[in-house]
């Protein structure tokens, strides 16, 4: 029984209309997309049958010329337009890029507003840009797959991918014309796709199962990226317990260890340039992943010959695999768990294929970790699987996911210091809210700067956003009351309202990251990208906020029905159906979306008392009718 | 693109009653406190298999995931309601959060860092742990003196835990509120014991 789903009598939805939802894993190094066929995950196929999708983006002078296998095949010949891994360099900042310099062989230049952006022949380009042109390639695949359009995806980030991070990539999704139905963590994904959940709890060592619950540990080694996130499962919930990682760490630097010895043998300076350095990665690379079935391999690069053993490529990168076992110690401490507790392990990514990784891991945990689905789908898969959920093809009766926050969310106070508002693996959604002071008599102004991270000094986190509260009334140092809010979305995306409460002089923020790019700058690139931009965009947005309008009206009319009678004054249910009326009156007569957009926002408003009113009735209820034993046996 | 900036909000669900004046920005507002959106009684004992089946059942409900296909006033609320399941859920199931907030409920105050024991040899005694901790990554074994360190500090946070049941029991606030306060330096203790062992471990 879902809350506000509830039809007049008469007024059925809509007959059930299957609906086009996609899984998309945007990787570092690789690209999938899946859905769901017959209630099976399956990933979805270019014109030759091939899977992958390499995230590469080509670009001549006119612009894109290819994305994926063709536009690999310039890596050595034309590196610098040739944009790999951007993955890397989402919602990062100038400073943050030039410290990843020496493994990119591109050069960076700085947006008017600072942005770092790729130097192409086709001009600036951004890595959001980029990862648009490789989501909708993916979207396309699906399209012809389908037949139609797509209704929605869901797209996978890193668990450990900051606010900055995420928001990137949903602006990519933004540019790419696809809507995103959630952002999921690809752990999470990992472990809806082997459906541990369901299966039995295993007996161990003669303890008893008193729950059909278990606790697992997703590793996920990505090109890029690594993540570990432990997560308890009782049938049909997935909920994090922690989630730690390093999203900048993957197995392109195993690639980047090789290289740098092969460097050194070669005797080549630390100057290379960017073929070279092509060439020194892409012998690295298939000398990495020969080492996986022989114990050596024997190399030749220009005129020099060698041969790296096993032995001697686990001494280069067992270190970083070391770090990854690191980050797996403090999730399960942040769990508050031990290695025992642990019941299964799987591996995911396709850098888990390095058996040392797999060894190493299994010697942690003192258990064999899982990896019969393939490394490279199961993220993908696993997200194929909540989109038909969530785009509502399927009943989530059964699957609910209960994920974390990465990292820290905080506010720079007084002496450069950051104040934690909520901490690292706190359940989302989420809303805190914290009061300060002024430190000055008569201080007027405040400014608020959000940050993400552990670290004590905010100049050691991640700057994510500033703004100021003005206009509060001149008092006493101390005397004024702001109160900060934060609220993070099931997404990990996080909002913030400072108001001073004496005076109620407010100002609220949608965080866009400092090293993200502006709304109006998504909205011109929109446009650049359609032909007939304008129009189309016009059409478009109209379009959507008449569906909302549409599915407002009919809510609204709905809840009346269900709930006006208990919950609504004779007043407040006229105004009501004032404000549905004179929506309607605007949804058939204006052709601007945006005139549209402001009357549901005013619907809105004049009807989130009701909605509130409805909200709080129905958690009374919810639990009404069921006993206690009942829940417990769940 | 519609944007929502939304924020619920801590003030309203402080004041399970109703009472007080209801900020704009705060549009779940719930005339339930936390135990009853549980549905369990007000009370220092709670059952953790029951308050996390019945917070698995609340979020089958009210997630946003369940609302992903409605209209945005609904998504904004479900963010709002399972905003504020997390942070009931959260409240019950912490000791310390649980006790400051049973005294909310009383409309006490125990949130405040500023309110300190005044039992003397209790601050003696926090001086002298916070002296063997800082001492504990110089011990021939520091993993050995913090696993002291805290079964010590544990059976503190426990007794302590026990007097406030019976203070709070008898409605006995102002001791309630001194073993609240007591607690509060357990609390932290162990969490700067958990750091020190993370980061030597990570050494």
């Amino acid at each position: 029984m879902a809350l506000l789903q509830i039809s007049e009598p008469g007024h059925s939805p809509q007959p059930h209309q299957r609906k086009h939802a996609v899984g998309i894993d945007l990787g570092t190094t690789n690209s999938l997309v899946a859905t769901v066929r017959s209630g099976m995950a399956e990933v979805l196929t270019d014109e030759q049958g091939r899977e992958l999708l390499p995230s590469v983006a080509h670009y001549t002078a006119d612009g894109v010329s290819c994305v994926g296998y063709e536009a690999a095949e310039h890596n050595v010949s034309d590196p610098l337009n040739t944009l790999a891994s951007v993955k890397r360099l989402m919602g990062r900042g100038l400073a943050d890029v030039k410290t990843f310099g020496d493994q990119l062989p591109y050069e960076f230049a700085a947006d008017d507003g600072g942005m770092p952006k790729i130097k192409t022949v086709a001009g600036l380009v951004s890595p959001i840009q980029v990862s648009a042109e490789i989501l909708r390639k993916l979207a396309g695949r699906a399209e012809i797959s389908f037949g139609s359009m797509l209704d929605g995806a869901v797209i996978t980030v890193p668990a450990y991918f900051d606010d900055a991070q995420r928001q990137a990539t949903k602006d990519a999704a933004t540019l790419a014309g696809i809507k995103v139905l959630r952002l999921l963590n690809e752990p999470t994904a990992a472990a809806i796709a082997y459906g541990l959940d369901q299966a039995e709890a295993e007996v161990q060592d003669g303890a008893e199962a008193t729950h059909q619950e278990r606790v697992i540990a997703i590793y996920d080694l990505g090109g890029g990226t690594f993540d570990v996130s432990i997560l308890r499962l009782s049938k049909g919930v997935f909920e994090v317990l922690a989630t730690g990682g390093d999203s900048a760490l993957g197995g392109d630097d195993f690639d980047h260890a090789i290289a740098n010895w092969l460097r050194v043998q070669v005797g080549m300076d630390e100057d290379l340039n960017p073929i070279e350095q092509r060439i020194l990665l892409e012998t690295a690379k298939s000398a990495k992943e020969e080492l996986t079935d022989s114990e050596h391999v024997e190399l030749e690069i220009l005129d020099w010959k060698g041969t790296l053993t096993r032995t001697l490529m686990h001494s280069l990168i067992d270190g970083l695999i070391d770090k990854t076992l690191r980050a797996c110690k403090r999730s399960l401490r942040d769990a508050g768990l031990e290695k025992l507790d642990i019941s299964n392990i799987i591996l995911v990514g396709g850098s888990t294929r390095t058996p040392r990784v797999g060894e190493k891991v299994a010697e942690l945990f003192g258990k064999q970790p899982l990896c019969s689905l393939d490394p490279d789908k199961v993220v993908a898969m696993g997200a194929a699987l909540q989109a038909e959920v969530l785009v509502g093809n399927k009943s989530g009766d059964d699957m609910l996911l209960l994920d974390v926050i990465p990292l820290s969310l905080g506010i720079e106070t007084m002496g450069g210091l950051i104040e934690k508002i909520i901490h690292r693996n706190t359940t989302i959604p989420v809303a805190k809210a914290q009061e300060f002071t002024t430190f000055k008599d008569g201080q007027t102004a405040m400014a608020i700067h959000i940050l993400q991270g552990e670290r004590e000094l905010a100049t050691d986190c991640r700057s994510l956003s500033r703004f100021e509260l003005r206009g509060i009334p001149p008092m006493v140092a101390g005397a004024a009351k702001i109160r900060v809010a934060y609220q993070v979305d099931a997404d990990g995306l996080l909002s913030v309202s400072a108001r001073e409460l004496t005076s109620n002089v407010e100002a609220r923020i949608e965080v866009r990251p400092s090293y993200g790019i502006g709304e109006e700058e998504i909205t011109s690139m929109l446009q650049d990208s359609f032909s007939h931009a304008r129009d189309d965009m016009q059409a478009r947005a109209l379009r959507e906020q008449q569906v909302e309008a549409d599915r407002m009206i009919e809510d609204l009319l709905a809840a009346i029905y269900k709930d006006g009678d208990a919950l609504l004054s004779d007043d407040e249910r006229r105004c009501l159906k004032v404000a549905i009326q004179e929506l309607r009156e605007v949804r058939e007569s204006t052709i601007e979306h945006r005139v549209l957009a402001r009357q549901i926002e005013s619907v809105a408003k004049a009807s989130e008392e009701f909605a509130a009113r409805r909200m709080d009735a129905s958690i009374k209820s919810a639990l009404a009718g069921h006993s206690l034993d009942e829940i417990d046996k769940g | 693109m519609l944007k929502m900036n939304v924020v619920a909000a801590k003030a309203s669900t402080f004041n399970p009653s109703g009472a007080g004046t209801r900020q704009v920005d705060d549009p779940v507002k719930l005339s339930s406190d936390f135990f009853e959106i549980f549905s369990i009684p007000v009370a220092w004992q709670v059952e953790r298999s029951h308050l996390d089946a019945m917070y698995r059942k609340l979020q089958q409900e009210f997630h946003p995931d369940r609302y992903a296909s409605k209209g945005a006033v609904e998504k904004r609320l479900a963010v709002q309601t399972a905003s504020l399941i997390n942070q009931a859920y959260d409240t019950l199931k912490s000791p310390l959060k649980r006790a400051q907030y049973l005294l909310e409920l009383k409309q006490i105050d125990a949130s405040q860092e500023s309110h300190i024991t005044s039992d003397g040899a209790f601050l003696m005694e926090q001086i002298e742990l916070r002296e063997a901790l800082s001492e504990a990554p110089d011990a021939a074994d520091p993993f050995a003196a913090l696993d002291g360190l805290r079964s010590g500090v544990e059976s503190a946070y426990s007794q302590q835990q026990m007097d406030f049941q019976a203070e709070y029991q008898c409605d006995n606030y102002d001791d309630a509120l001194n073993s609240v306060a007591k607690m509060q330096f357990s609390a932290k203790l162990l969490y700067e014991i958990e750091q020190l062992e993370a980061d030597l471990e990570d050494q």
